[in-house]
């Protein structure tokens, strides 16, 4: 798209583009391509030599039955991340979206809760469920179920999606809200005087008009699950116990900040870029077919 | 039998079926209210247990009594936090990182807004060679999250001697491709008619930028204040990266770092903190709703 009428100047754009360019390549495109570059290198245990492998540092990567696992922990980690967040958002909008009485203040207080940092989210799931002074960690040991999520890697894997779930269901909401609200009132209307239940209209109207909204909610939150978790993780399991909470992000996190490994840390990294690609990808294929419509 | 008594008993199944039909929405709306009541109790319990917890002392939430009720400790724990931090783990005055996270949050916004709306300007209202390509490098830093290129972003910020300074900690966060793509989309709906006016009227373009595109984007820019300012307060994995002096920690960081490792953690410092880091991002969020959930559908789409 074009405006027709535009004005006359080269140097005034420049000068406009220049702070957000600048910024972009010094820090995008700069260390995006050094990430690229080094993903093909690998240093001595010294880091004095520096030599070109090729693709070694991708096929060791993919040897490594530990990044296999952490492969894996993030796709059970963020489908469920994702499936969770989506139910129960959708529910509670269907809900706040009836006319009833309080609806504006149910609304606030199911927003709200979107301001809430991912780390700072994993912090108030500590005081609910940490073995010793947490309130429904206290109660699942004082029934009997030895609960700590600091020794067990599944209740671990648990309490890190939990957190994280929650965390996102506010934005959930606030998208399926305003799904919902653009949805024809005549349509629901017509379906309840051919006497559709409420159960049935929800899933003959609603939900099939509510599927754009729900495969960009699908995208975004497996995006985030993939990416904006890692504070969820780093505050309340540091990726343990045993790696069992370790995902592609924290995994490459701990390789280069920690173990210093420059290589393996950037084929880590290239790999995490074309996961972003495809997710960006399949947003805008899904974002054209809906133009189309 | 009577006229009115046959219309009494006439009438009488279909007044029960009313009746049932009333029924049955009264308990459906009872149903409502009640999930959405326990959504509701979902979001705002973990909340209550910290804020309850920040008014007892360190022994009390120590031991895992997990109080539900006020204690008599507030003034202390508050004062403590502000003044000092969590004295056993990192010390670092809680006051001192609220400033950091203000400052970091505040200027993420106003920097993604302010070089945004001039480059997606640039790109809207002018001809120039390069004019696709540079929109095209904007928009594909969407694809180039923070989190992908951690470590060669951290050497460039060191490199130019940026650790642990506020530049550092802001300014490679503040290209902005979706509010570049927002002001992009609104500046294409400002009618031609406009600009002719502005022409004849003898106005350059700094100044339609300044009396006619700026005005028309406040709401926007409304709405793109409390998603950015939220998104760089609540920013984790970069601040950890690139500082590590107390001086510009900030409050997401420092909770995390104040737990330390549990050993000798001053859980009810931990809970005063978390309340008052979660105090502001909450406020904007809640005092600009209406801008900011009808922007937050409009830009993300």
């Amino acid at each position: 798209m074009n405006r027709k009428v535009i004005f006359r100047g080269v140097a005034l754009p420049y000068a406009l583009l220049a702070p957000q360019l600048a910024i972009t390549i010094l820090f995008f495109f700069w260390p995006a391509g050094q990430a690229i570059w080094f993903s093909f290198l690998r240093q001595d245990a010294f880091g004095i030599r520096t030599q070109f492998v090729g693709l070694e540092n991708f096929a060791d990567l993919f040897a490594d039955p530990l990044y296999i696992a952490v492969i894996w922990n993030t796709v059970v980690f963020s489908i469920s991340v994702a499936a969770l967040s989506l139910a129960v958002a959708l529910l509670l909008a269907v809900l706040a979206d009836r006319q009833i009485r309080g609806a504006g203040v149910y609304r606030t207080l199911l927003i709200w809760p979107y301001a809430i940092a991912p780390a700072v989210a994993a912090v108030l799931w500590i005081f609910m469920f940490h073995p010793t002074i947490g309130l429904f960690g206290r109660m699942l040991n004082g029934l009997g179920i030895a609960w700590d999520y600091k020794l067990n890697g599944g209740q671990a894997m648990l309490v890190v999606i939990l957190a994280s779930a929650w965390k996102q269901v506010s934005y959930n909401f606030i998208f399926f809200l305003a799904g919902l609200q653009s949805i024809p009132r005549s349509v629901l209307e017509a379906a309840s005087i051919d006497g559709a239940k409420p159960v049935r209209r929800f899933w003959t109207i609603v939900f099939p008009l509510l599927s754009p909204t729900t495969f960009f909610l699908l995208v975004v939150n497996l995006t985030y699950a993939f990416f904006d978790t890692f504070g969820v993780i780093d505050a309340l399991t540091k990726g343990g116990p045993a790696k069992a909470t370790e995902t592609l992000i924290y995994r490459a996190y701990v390789d280069g900040r920690v173990n210093l490994d420059l290589g393996t840390s950037s084929a880590q990294s290239v790999v995490l870029m074309l996961a972003v690609i495809a997710l960006t990808a399949l947003q805008f294929r899904f974002i054209e077919r809906r133009v189309h419509y | 039998m009577s006229t009115t008594e046959l219309d009494r008993v006439l009438a009488l199944p279909a007044t029960e079926a009313a009746l049932a039909a009333s029924r049955r929405r009264r308990r459906a709306g009872l149903l409502t209210h009640a999930v959405l009541i326990l959504g509701v109790v979902l979001f705002a319990l973990p909340i209550w247990i910290v804020l309850m917890g920040s008014t007892h002392d360190a022994a009390t939430v120590g031991r895992g009594e997990v109080p539900l009720l006020p204690g008599a400790e507030a003034v202390e724990n508050y004062l403590a936090a502000w003044h000092g931090g969590a004295s056993r783990t990192t010390n670092v005055p809680v006051a001192a990182m609220l400033w950091n996270s203000l400052v970091m949050a505040l200027l993420i916004a106003l920097g993604k807004i302010a070089i945004s709306v001039i480059s997606a300007y640039a790109v809207v209202f002018f001809r120039f060679p390069g004019r696709m390509l540079a929109f095209w490098a904007i928009f594909i830093t969407l694809m180039l999250p923070v989190e992908v290129r951690i470590f060669p972003t951290f050497k460039v910020v060191s490199d130019l001697g940026m650790i642990d300074t506020y530049a550092g900690l802001i300014v490679p966060l503040i290209a902005s491709a979706t509010a570049t793509l927002l002001f992009r989309q609104l500046f294409l709906t400002i009618p031609d008619e406009f600009v002719e006016a502005a022409k004849i009227d003898g106005a350059g373009p700094l100044r339609f930028f300044w009396d006619v595109a700026l005005p028309l984007s406040r709401t926007n820019m409304a709405a793109l204040f409390v998603i950015l300012f939220v998104y760089g307060w609540n920013q984790y994995l970069w601040p950890l990266l690139v500082t590590t002096s107390a001086e510009v920690e900030t409050v997401v960081v420092g909770i995390v770092k104040m737990i330390g490792s549990e050993s000798n953690t001053d859980w009810n410092l931990v809970m005063a903190t978390t309340v008052l880091a979660l105090l502001p991002p909450v406020a904007v969020v809640v005092l600009m709703q209406r801008w900011f959930v009808k922007g937050l559908t409009e830009t993300e789409k």
